[in-house]
Formats: C-alpha cells, sequence, structure tokens
C-alpha cells in the first residue's frame, strides 16, 4: 500500500476532505472486494503522476460505514471527486486508467 | 524484415492475457501485456470459483487471478496499463496504438475479454444505485435487503447463491422455463430458501426516487406485468466482447466476438485470439488458459516462419 494515500475514517472525512485546499479523490473500498484491490495498483500510480495537485485519500467502507451512508454508496469501488468540498464527479466500479486520468484532468 | 519493439503484444490482463504472457516469458519472446484498468479480468469479481483444477476447495476469483498475475509478473512479463485504441495492420508489422504512443510488433494475441451485457431498459441511471454486475463488490451493501437477480447460467446462480449470505429475499429473473447453470448449481440454487425463481420472464423497468425501489417484471408468455420491491437488481445476462480497438480488421460474428480457427489464429496473419474474446463454444478460465497456450505457440510459428 501506497504511504501517499492515506487512509482515512468517519472522525477524519470532514477535516481532510470537506475542508482540503487540494481537489481530493476518496476511493471507497474494502478488503473483500476484489475489483476494489485490483484497481488499487493504479490508484497508487496515479497519485506519484499527479502529487501535489490532487489529494488521494482511502475510506474502508466496512469500518467506517457513516460516510457511504451520507454520499448513498451501494457499490465498490466507487470514487467520488471532491472540489472544495463539493462533489465535482463520481465514478462506480473498474474503469480504465484513461478514463480515471480523464476525470481527474477534468476537474484540476 | 523491418525490426519492430516487439515479437508479442498482448492485449488484456485476464486468465488468457496472463497465461499467454506466462507462455510467452518462458519463451523468452520480447513481450508486452497491456492491460486497460487492472490485471486479472472478469475472474475477479467472481465470489468462488470450483471448476479450475488444482484447487479441491474452490478459489475466490480474487485470488485466483492475482495468483496467476504474481505467476506472470514471477516470470518476468512487462505489464503495461495502458488502453488500446487500435491495431494497425501494415503486411508483416503490425502497429499497436494506445492512448498517448505506439508500438510495432511482429504479433499480436488479442485477449481483451468481455463485458457483462446490460439490460438497456433504462437501469444506466441507477448504476451504484441498486443496479450491480458485481455481487463480491456490492452484496454487503444489500443486508437484509431484497433484491432481483437476472439470468439463468453459471454465473447468475453462482452469484445469486452467494447474494444469499446478506439478502432476506432474492427473486432470480430467467426468461426461460429451465436455468442454463451447472446441475450442481442449480440443486443448491433449488435447495436455498431465500431463492425463488421466477420462470418465463424478464426485467422490464425499473423505478426509484434515488435508487431502486421497485422492479417490473414481465412474464413472456403471458405478458402480465408484475412489480417487486426490491432495492437491488443484479444482472448476469450474458457478456459482450471487448472489441471496439478491433474496428473492422478482424472478421468478427454478428455480436463481435472474434473468428478463429483451432490455431487461435484470426482472418490477418499474425494477430490471434484468446478466451472469451473469441469465437469459443464455451467461455471459462480453463478454456481461456488453454487457448492463450495455443496462441503463443502459434505465434512462435509464425515468428519462425517470418526469418525463414
Amino acid at each position: 500500500m501506497s504511504e501517499n494515500i492515506i487512509e482515512i475514517d468517519d472522525d477524519t472525512f470532514e477535516s481532510e476532505v470537506l475542508k482540503s485546499n487540494l481537489p481530493v479523490l476518496v476511493d471507497f473500498w474494502a478488503p473483500w472486494c476484489g475489483p476494489c484491490r485490483a484497481i488499487a495498483p493504479t490508484i497508487e500510480a496515479l497519485e506519484k503522476s499527479y502529487a501535489g495537485k490532487i489529494k488521494f485519500v482511502k475510506v474502508n467502507v466496512d469500518e467506517n460505514p457513516l460516510t457511504p451512508s451520507k454520499y448513498a454508496i451501494q457499490a465498490i469501488p466507487t470514487l467520488i471527486f471532491f472540489k472544495n468540498g463539493q462533489i465535482a464527479d463520481q465514478i462506480t466500479g473498474m474503469v480504465a486508467k484513461a478514463k480515471l486520468e480523464e476525470a481527474i484532468e477534468g476537474i484540476l | 524484415m523491418r525490426q519492430t519493439d516487439y515479437d508479442l503484444v498482448i492485449i488484456g490482463g485476464g486468465p488468457a492475457g496472463l497465461t499467454a504472457g506466462i507462455y510467452a516469458a518462458r519463451a523468452r519472446m520480447n513481450v508486452v501485456l497491456y492491460e486497460k484498468a487492472a490485471p486479472g479480468g472478469q475472474v475477479i469479481v467472481s465470489d468462488w470459483i470450483e471448476n479450475y483444477p488444482g484447487f479441491p476447495d474452490g478459489i475466490s476469483g480474487y485470488e485466483l487471478g492475482e495468483k496467476m498475475l504474481n505467476q506472470a509478473k514471477n516470470l518476468g512479463l512487462n505489464i503495461e496499463i495502458e488502453d488500446v485504441t487500435s491495431i494497425q495492420v501494415d503486411g508483416e508489422i503490425k502497429t499497436v496504438n494506445l492512448a498517448k504512443k505506439s508500438v510495432t510488433t511482429k504479433t499480436v494475441i488479442i485477449a481483451s475479454g468481455a463485458s457483462p451485457k446490460k439490460l438497456n431498459i433504462g437501469e444506466s441511471q441507477f448504476m451504484g444505485k441498486g443496479v450491480s454486475f458485481c455481487a463480491t463488490c456490492d452484496g454487503p451493501f444489500f443486508r437484509d435487503k431484497t433484491v432481483v437477480a437476472v439470468g439463468g447460467g453459471d454465473t447468475a446462480v453462482q452469484e445469486s447463491i452467494f447474494l444469499t449470505k446478506f439478502v432476506k429475499k432474492l427473486y432470480l429473473i430467467h426468461r426461460r422455463g429451465e436455468l442454463r447453470a451447472t446441475k450442481i448449481l442449480q440443486e443448491r440454487a433449488h435447495k436455498n430458501d431465500k431463492i425463488e425463481i421466477i420462470w418465463d420472464s424478464v426485467v422490464s423497468g425499473m423505478d426509484g426516487l434515488f435508487a431502486v425501489e421497485n422492479v417490473k417484471v414481465k412474464n413472456v408468455k403471458t405478458g402480465e406485468e408484475k412489480d417487486i420491491k426490491a432495492q437491488g437488481c443484479f444482472i448476469w445476462i450474458g457478456i459482450t466482447p471487448n472489441t471496439a480497438f478491433v474496428g473492422d480488421i478482424l472478421n468478427m460474428d454478428d455480436g463481435g466476438f472474434i473468428y478463429t480457427n483451432g490455431n487461435m489464429e484470426t482472418s490477418v496473419p499474425g494477430i490471434f485470439a484468446a478466451g472469451d474474446v473469441r469465437t469459443t463454444p464455451l467461455k471459462q478460465i480453463v478454456t481461456a488458459v488453454g487457448d492463450a497456450a495455443i496462441a503463443v505457440m502459434s505465434a512462435e510459428h509464425y515468428i519462425e516462419n517470418l526469418q525463414d
């Protein structure tokens, strides 16, 4: 696991995501979700490419039920892009790296 | 012939692509594998695999995919996360175009697999809001809820059984009067108290304010339509091949599956196809990996003949 992708929880979501100065990509995942684990290296690679421009964080939906329920998440992996505390984009399911890059470029 | 960047380019990182990579790496071919999202393929969404030999108690799809990936990596296979956008054929030289670069190669093995088919009854607005193609990803979000599952093949029945670990009730909607799934799965489904099969029926629509609340089910024999109050709709009605990047350079069937012969040769010499992407009578991991081994052998033969 890349140390640059911080694992956040229900308590730190507001300070780490909603109040972040940088745009934030939140990766909602769980250990039992194969596709979530499979895309993790791709997300880590993106984190390296976009370091300093966008913040990458992860939320384990098993350990943190409040945040996924607040955003009505019923499927993982779900990636939500936040900008100034607002949802700027959302991607559900496993998608091509090129799609993710497009989405990131779109919110920068 | 002119030098190329690679001997072999493998497109797709599922069981077929990874197996092709294992064989090509061991043959010391100059090879690269391009996978657009994450290696593993459709197998990683499967909860449990019981028909792949060597695992007497079965194995989770993710774990099997990961083992194949690690085996390929241990043999030194070069895997890049890149989206192939098109292939150009210039006689013996093939150019594989990626989002930001192009590479040349003598041979290509297309193992880009397939994706779940959609119902196309307006379910796309409910993607991630009740509509799902992945029980292992999304099942736990439907704890103690009622869901509908659509299909009658192995995937539909296997994954429906898995969902009953979480859901209160599962209606399995099948358009025919009997399941197509293998007998052992049928037996388990019939024994499962939470599963109720609705025969001769299709899902004709769904509605809900923010997420799925109601699924419309229509009997294809009587035309009668009824509502099922359900919070989820899992769709397993077959697969559609990932061949958009192939364009019209290869012969394909009406569904977009690539025609091959028994040596996995397509209509273009030097381009091979393996696994679910080709017109195979059986879409299983065990057949995909067999295809891949043959495809690499054919690619090696093709290259040897070029150098003669």
